[in-house]
Order: structure tokens, then C-alpha cells, then sequence
């Protein structure tokens, strides 16, 4: 099985026209062609490469991961002497992804990496996580390399990202046991040795996930007496160096493959990376904006694996005389997981496009900034629901343990909450709302739609017709979601009456995103038409009801 | 010390995936509707060649397969997955060729290779089960050969060390350079291909050799070179068509004997 070939859907995203400029950008208008041998020489050998690297992942995706999964689920990772040991089938994932060259993918060729965009990172990430949630969180984290690529000095690059790509593991150490979501209030202690030349960790990390990596990013408060995020630097602490130990593994309702650990640190050797006083204010929220969108795709490699979960089961149980796949009831569950898994896939990788773009675009940053946290809230939310849908087609025979769908209940219930919770989702997408970014990317998506209409559609798309209904409704929505705003902000943008909508608000304004970009994907290949329409009445309907109440309640 | 290796490997059809249209309407193979796949013991052998290459640095895999142009296809996976080299041995000549005649144009394509300390090929391929290529080809380069092998347990410059498979358990051999080693279903699944060598080697084409390179008496090749002839191909399926209730008795017992020694069963 290959879970690359058999999702028609990656490809659409990965030959996606705006693949073109990602490509441009990424390979700085093809600077590396003819220097190095891996080097694409034009968009269409870039997406090439991809497209085979894609290949290759959906292989070991579907061969090695996925089977592994179950196993590691009941295994999980051991604690002994202070060390954490994987479950065998993490292992053996590990050492498939190594040997095939499929770690530290982002990262530039000269570190050995193989320079590819997020847009196709997310997509490894998707597939990798449809095989195993747990288990693309550790690969997820090699995310860091690209912390230490785009802020470290060139020495530490040298010293760490070649063996990144060669398959050493990362963790990223930010929180502790009174800093969860408010890391300005971070204590483990950084202090200068200048005999040693170099900065010493003192303290404890919690709920750090692959707490025992080879590598690590830790925040630390570098500058005595500081209490805020101000004081904060970051480090990167390399596990063969000694200093720490790993005092526990959690015992999780979920991802269970992927060790979640309590760490001390004590007198452990670090280098700083970057700036000090950085460590929170630039570095991390730079680090965070890259794992929200890589909980987005675990995500949505989950909404994935229980679409197919439920579809299976759907066409093979029978009742009544019938596979249940026939009954009304069980068609609407199974189309809306499958709604809600195209919507979230159509928001990431534009986002992820977005992000690629940012490199060379202020314009685009501002976007990717904006559409980040609705990919975060809406793909969390979707496996949750997803993975309870799941269920709901299984019957009794979900509750029990033989059935996949309940490991994917577990493993759904942390997307929602790590990487930023989907409340602080919604704080950070209050700048948006109140500043009408968001209102003007809807419009910029209206006029591409609109123009791909005026200018007649090939024979793969959806019906004109259909298409321009869709468009008429989501319009409509996006006035409702105007008013709703007007409505919400009657008392000014800091009333509580506010803050009460500003979740409805986002989740009015995803759901139209997501209506409007399914509707950009429909008019290149109408399979997405059903997928879309289920957004566009999210739209309309969610719009309304939120205005019914304010006026009313 | 670093030592030649060839790996003996066919592209076959994939039997995991056979569609409706994989039989003509007489009867015949329809093997352009069908998906093709390495043969999976080849790709056992490729890994045990493999790591023996990791054992000797510096020592060479040369994949070498005879079949029409596609199977070029199997060559780039080799190479992805870490041969250095390979080739196709395909031209009409070829064709219609039974154990006989492939293992004498395999043999003669080694030879072109030049000297080589090891031979690693599948036990057999799943499209004709014969196990034959592989001996035959021992036997026309007159080296020993070590069939069955499940494990790599040691090599060096002069020798190598396989647990081979028998009917009942397995025993260890030592054999010296050259031989030819027949790899099972129970070796090391292959590593996977590798990024880095897929991206670098895309463009880099596979080498086609007809029979004229390979320095062949065109009557050993081929149909003509195939004693072999297909009568006819059958599909046997076996089902029990009566089932005998027997009492728990001496008697009856005695009775399913004589019958199954009767009818030559036992």
C-alpha cells in the first residue's frame, strides 16, 4: 500500500499551479541547477523530484508505519537508568525514513538535506501521520533543524544539520511545569561558563515530546532577574554532551509510540542560538508557526485515516440486508468526515504555500501569519470529530479495542490542545479579524473564483452552474459574517461581548476560507464540488445562527 | 580488498494485483494490462548482495536482468536502492527462452562483466516457480553455488558464510570466491530506495544489451535455444468434493489405511 498513489488528492495540491512560484522561490531562481547534482534545473523537474520523494514516502507510509502502528500503541516507550528506549516499531519506522534519506528533507542541500518546500514537508508529514499519529511527531520534530537553519550561526549549522539529515532525532524543550501556554514564564536557568565556553542548563521540562531526542531546543532564561519573555534565549543541547536525564515518561490517553518526558537538566552544556533576549519573542514563535501547521497536517492525516476507517467498515458490515454504506444516516457521516478532511487539506497546503512564499514576500508572511492558526483550529477540531464519527459508523464494535477507531479517538484528543490550544488559536486569530485581513484574502479568493468563471472552465471541473451558486452563497455568508462582526463588536473589540463571539467569529470565517478554496479546487476537478457545498452551508448556516443570537439573545 | 558482485533479478508480473483484463480470450497472458513488479526473492538476493557491500567497502553491485525494454524499470529501483550498475539483456533473440536458454544468456552476460566473486539471484520467480535460473547458471560458470540462503553471516575476501535453509532446519556453509548463492523469502526484506540516489541517478539511463554483445551461439538462445515446450497451461484448483465420517475405531482406521495406500496416496 502506498498511501501517496492511493490519495488522488496529494497530487492535485502537489501539481497545484501556485506550485510553480513555490518552486521559484525555493530554489532562488534555480541558483543550485548544474552546481549540485541534486538540484532541479526548472519547476516542472522540481515537482518531479516531489513527486518521487512523495512516492517514496507513501511507500514506507503504507509498508512499514502504518502496519507498525497497533503494535506500537501497546508497546510504547520504556524509561530505564534515565534513558528513554523507543518501542521496536518505532525503531524500525525510524530506520526506514533514515535509510531512505527522508529526514531533515527541508533542509539546504549543502547540510545534505534535500530543499523541499513546506508545502511538500506538510504533505510527508500527512501521509506519514495517517500511518501513525504517534509516531509523526517525532519525525515532525526535525521541524527544529529548520529553526537552527534560519537562526544559528553557520558554525553550529555545520556542526548539527548534516546530522539531522542523517537521521538524528530533535526535540523541542519549551514547557515546564508552570509554563504551559504562558512560556514567558519559563525558568530553567542558563548561566554562562566561561572556563567551559559555553552556557550551562540547570532546572526541569515537562511534557516534552521525544523528551530523550539526540538533539534539543530548549528556552531558558538567560538574563538573571528578568521575569518576562524578554529574558529568555535559546539553546540547543546536544544529549551526547551529558547534563540531563529524563526523570519520567507520561503515561498518555494518546500518541502513546511518541515518549512524552519530564527532564533535568543539570549543569548541561548548550550553545546559544541566535540572539539573546530572542529565545521567545522571535525564535520560538517562529518554531511555533511551523509545528501549528505540522499539527495541521497530523491532523488531517488523521481525518484521512478515519475517513477510510469508517468507509471500509461502512462497505463491508451489513444490516438490514444491506452493506450500511446505503443508509442515508451513515452516507451523511461518512460525507461530512470526508468534507471536513478536503476542507482542512484545501486551508493547509494554501497555507503551507503561503509559508513557502513568505521567503520572498512580505505580503505573503502577512498571509501564512493569518491562515496559520485557522488551519490549526479547523484540522484539530476535524480529526476530533473525525475520530469520533468514526466510531459512530463502527457501532458497538468501535468501543472495543479491535477496530483502529479507537486508538484514533486517543490519539485525536492532543491535536486540539498541543502546539497552542484551539482557544489560543482563536486569540492569535483575533488580529486578523479586527484588522479585516482576513476579509481581504476572501475577497482576493472572490476575484479568482469570479475570473476563473468568466473565463469558462475545462472539462474536469464542476458544473459552472453549481460553482456560481456556491459563489453566490458564500458571498452572502462572508455579509453574514460583516454583520456578525458588527454585531459582536457593538461594546468595542476589548467587551466581553466581544471575546465570547471571537471563537464563533473564526470558526464563521474558516468555514468560508475553506468554502472559497474548495471552490478554487472545484473549478480544476469537480470531486471537490460536495466537499465544498457541505462548507458553503457551514457557512450560511453558522453565519446566521450567530447573528440570530446576538440580535435575540 | 573490495569484490565484484552480480545480482541475478527479473521483473515479473505482480500477482498481488492482477486485473480482469489479465487474460486474453484464448487463454494466453495479456502481459501489457499487467502491473509489474521486481521479483521479490530477486529483491532478497539484491538486499544480501548489499550488505555485503557494507561489509567490504569498496565493492561493486552490478544488476543484471533479461527481459523486454521496461524492464529498465527494475534497474533504476536496484540502483535506487544502491547498486552501482546494471543492465537489461533484451532483444528479440532473447525471446521464448526456457531455464536452459536464460541461464546461458545470463551466464554469457557475466562473463562480459568480467571477473566475479559473487553471484547473488531469488531462489526462484513467481511467474514460473522453476528454480532453475539460478543452478544452471552455477553450473555454465562452472562455480560452486550455495541455494536456500536466508542469512548473511560473514564474509571476507576469500569466502562467505550463508545459513541455508533445509527440509528440516538449517545448517551454516562456508563456501569460497566465486560462487553463486540462491536467496529465499526468509532473507532481509530489502532497504528501501534512497532519496538522494533517486533525485541524482532520474536521468541517468539504463544500459540495453542485445545478444551480439554478449558473445552468445545464437542457437543456444532464445525459442531455439529452449528444449522446453509449453503444452498446454492448466488451472488446477484443488477441493474436497466428498467428505468420509470415520468412527473413532481400530477397524476404521485400519480401513482409511488400505485405501490410502490403495489409491497411492501414502
Amino acid at each position: 500500500m502506498n498511501f501517496y498513489t492511493d490519495n488522488e488528492s496529494l497530487s492535485f495540491y502537489l501539481h497545484h499551479p501556485e506550485m510553480e512560484k513555490v518552486v521559484a522561490v525555493k530554489e532562488k531562481d534555480f541558483a543550485e541547477a548544474g552546481k549540485h547534482p541534486e538540484a532541479p534545473a526548472s519547476a516542472q523537474e522540481a515537482v518531479d523530484q516531489y513527486d518521487m520523494v512523495m512516492n517514496l514516502a507513501g511507500e514506507i507510509a503504507g509498508e512499514v508505519i502504518a502496519p507498525n502502528a497497533e503494535e506500537v500503541d501497546h508497546v510504547g516507550p520504556t524509561l530505564a537508568d534515565g534513558r528513554v528506549q523507543y518501542a521496536p516499531g518505532t525503531r524500525r519506522n525510524l530506520d526506514a525514513l533514515i535509510q531512505a534519506g527522508l529526514y531533515g528533507v527541508s533542509l539546504e542541500r549543502k547540510y545534505n538535506g534535500l530543499n523541499l518546500p513546506r508545502a511538500v514537508v506538510v504533505m510527508m508529514a500527512e501521509i506519514i501521520a495517517r500511518a501513525d499519529v504517534g509516531f509523526a511527531t517525532i519525525w515532525g520534530l526535525t521541524d527544529c533543524a529548520d529553526t537552527i537553519q534560519e537562526f544559528a550561526d553557520e558554525a553550529l549549522k555545520e556542526k548539527y544539520l548534516p546530522r539531522i539529515c542523517q537521521g538524528a532525532t530533535c526535540s523541542m524543550d519549551l514547557t515546564e511545569p508552570d509554563a504551559g501556554s504562558d512560556l514567558q514564564s519559563v525558568r530553567l536557568k542558563a548561566t554562562w561558563d566561561e572556563a567551559a565556553k559555553c552556557w550551562r542548563l540547570n532546572g526541569v521540562k515537562r511534557f516534552i515530546t521525544n523528551g530523550d531526542a539526540d538533539l534539543h531546543l530548549v528556552l531558558a532564561r538567560s538574563e538573571e532577574g528578568s521575569t518576562d519573555g524578554r529574558g529568555l534565549s535559546y539553546f540547543v543541547f546536544d544529549r551526547a554532551d551529558g547534563g540531563m536525564t529524563v526523570r519520567r515518561i507520561e503515561n498518555k490517553m494518546g500518541i502513546k509510540g511518541s515518549p512524552t518526558a519530564e527532564l533535568q537538566f543539570t549543569n548541561a552544556p548548550a550553545q546559544i542560538v541566535g540572539e539573546r533576549r530572542l529565545g521567545l519573542i522571535k525564535y520560538v514563535m517562529s518554531l511555533m508557526n511551523g509545528a501549528r501547521l505540522g499539527v495541521g497536517a497530523q491532523s488531517i492525516g488523521l481525518c484521512e485515516a478515519a475517513c477510510r476507517e469508517a468507509e471500509a467498515y461502512a462497505a463491508s458490515r451489513e444490516q438490514f440486508g444491506h452493506p450500511i454504506n446505503q443508509f442515508v444516516a451513515v452516507q451523511d457521516l461518512l460525507a461530512r468526515m470526508r468534507a471536513r478532511t478536503d476542507g482542512a487539506r484545501s486551508l493547509m497546503y494554501e497555507t503551507a504555500r503561503y509559508v513557502d512564499l513568505a521567503a520572498s514576500s512580505r505580503a505573503a508572511s502577512r498571509v501564512a501569519d493569518i491562515l496559520t492558526p485557522l488551519v490549526k483550529l479547523s484540522a484539530s477540531e476535524f480529526a476530533n470529530r473525525n475520530a469520533y464519527d468514526c466510531i459512530q459508523v463502527h457501532g458497538g464494535s468501535g468501543f472495543m479495542k479491535e477496530y483502529a477507531c479507537e486508538r484514533l479517538y486517543r490519539d485525536a484528543r492532543i491535536l486540539s490542545i498541543y502546539e497552542g490550544t484551539s482557544q489560543l488559536q482563536v486569540v492569535a486569530a483575533m488580529k486578523g479579524i479586527a484588522s479585516g485581513a482576513y476579509l481581504k484574502q476572501i475577497e482576493s479568493y472572490d476575484a479568482r473564483v469570479a475570473e476563473g468563471l468568466a473565463a469558462g472552465l475545462d472539462g474536469k471541473a464542476a458544473p459552472a452552474a453549481e460553482l456560481q451558486r456556491c459563489l453566490d452563497v458564500l458571498r452572502k455568508a462572508t455579509d453574514g459574517y460583516r454583520r456578525f462582526y458588527e454585531l459582536a463588536a457593538t461594546e468595542g473589540t476589548t467587551s466581553e461581548r466581544f471575546e465570547h463571539a471571537t471563537r464563533a467569529l473564526t470558526e464563521v470565517l474558516a468555514a468560508i476560507v475553506m468554502g472559497y478554496l474548495l471552490l478554487l479546487d472545484s473549478q480544476r476537478d469537480a470531486r471537490f464540488l460536495s466537499s465544498c457545498q457541505y462548507f458553503v452551508r457551514e457557512a450560511i448556516g453558522q453565519a446566521s445562527r450567530h447573528i440570530a443570537t446576538l440580535e435575540n439573545c | 580488498m573490495s569484490l565484484k558482485i552480480v545480482v541475478l533479478a527479473k521483473q515479473v508480473p505482480d500477482t498481488h494485483n492482477v486485473g480482469a483484463d489479465a487474460m486474453n480470450a484464448d487463454g494466453t497472458v495479456n502481459r501489457a494490462a499487467l502491473p509489474t513488479v521486481f521479483n521479490p526473492e530477486d529483491l532478497k538476493a539484491l538486499e544480501m548482495a548489499l550488505q555485503v557491500k557494507d561489509q567490504v567497502p569498496g565493492s561493486t553491485v552490478t544488476v543484471v536482468t533479461m527481459g523486454p525494454p521496461r524492464a529498465a524499470e527494475i534497474i533504476k529501483d536496484a540502483r535506487n536502492r544502491g547498486a552501482d550498475d546494471g543492465f537489461v539483456l533484451s532483444d528479440a533473440r532473447f525471446a521464448g527462452a526456457d531455464t536452459l536458454a536464460t541461464s546461458y544468456a545470463l551466464s554469457q552476460a557475466i562473463r562480459q562483466v568480467g571477473h566475479v566473486d559473487l553471484i547473488f539471484g531469488g531462489r526462484q520467480a513467481i511467474d514460473g516457480d522453476t528454480a532453475q535460473v539460478g543452478p544452471q547458471v552455477a553450473e555454465k560458470l562452472d562455480i560452486p553455488q550455495v541455494t536456500y540462503a536466508e542469512e548473511l553471516l560473514a564474509v571476507d575476501a576469500a569466502s562467505i558464510s550463508i545459513r541455508r535453509r533445509l527440509e528440516r532446519g538449517t545448517e551454516c556453509v562456508k563456501a569460497s570466491m566465486p560462487v553463486l548463492v540462491t536467496v529465499t523469502s526468509a532473507a532481509d526484506d530489502c532497504r528501501f530506495p534512497n532519496a538522494h540516489r533517486m533525485i541524482r541517478l532520474a536521468k541517468e539511463e539504463v544500459r540495453m544489451m542485445g545478444a551480439d554483445s554478449i558473445d552468445a551461439d545464437m542457437d543456444r538462445l532464445g525459442l531455439k535455444g529452449s528444449p522446453t515446450k509449453v503444452k498446454k497451461i492448466e488451472s488446477v484448483v484443488l477441493a474436497h468434493k466428498e467428505s468420509v465420517v470415520l468412527e473413532p475405531t481400530e477397524a476404521a482406521l485400519n480401513e482409511l489405511s488400505a485405501t490410502l495406500i490403495k489409491e497411492h496416496i501414502l
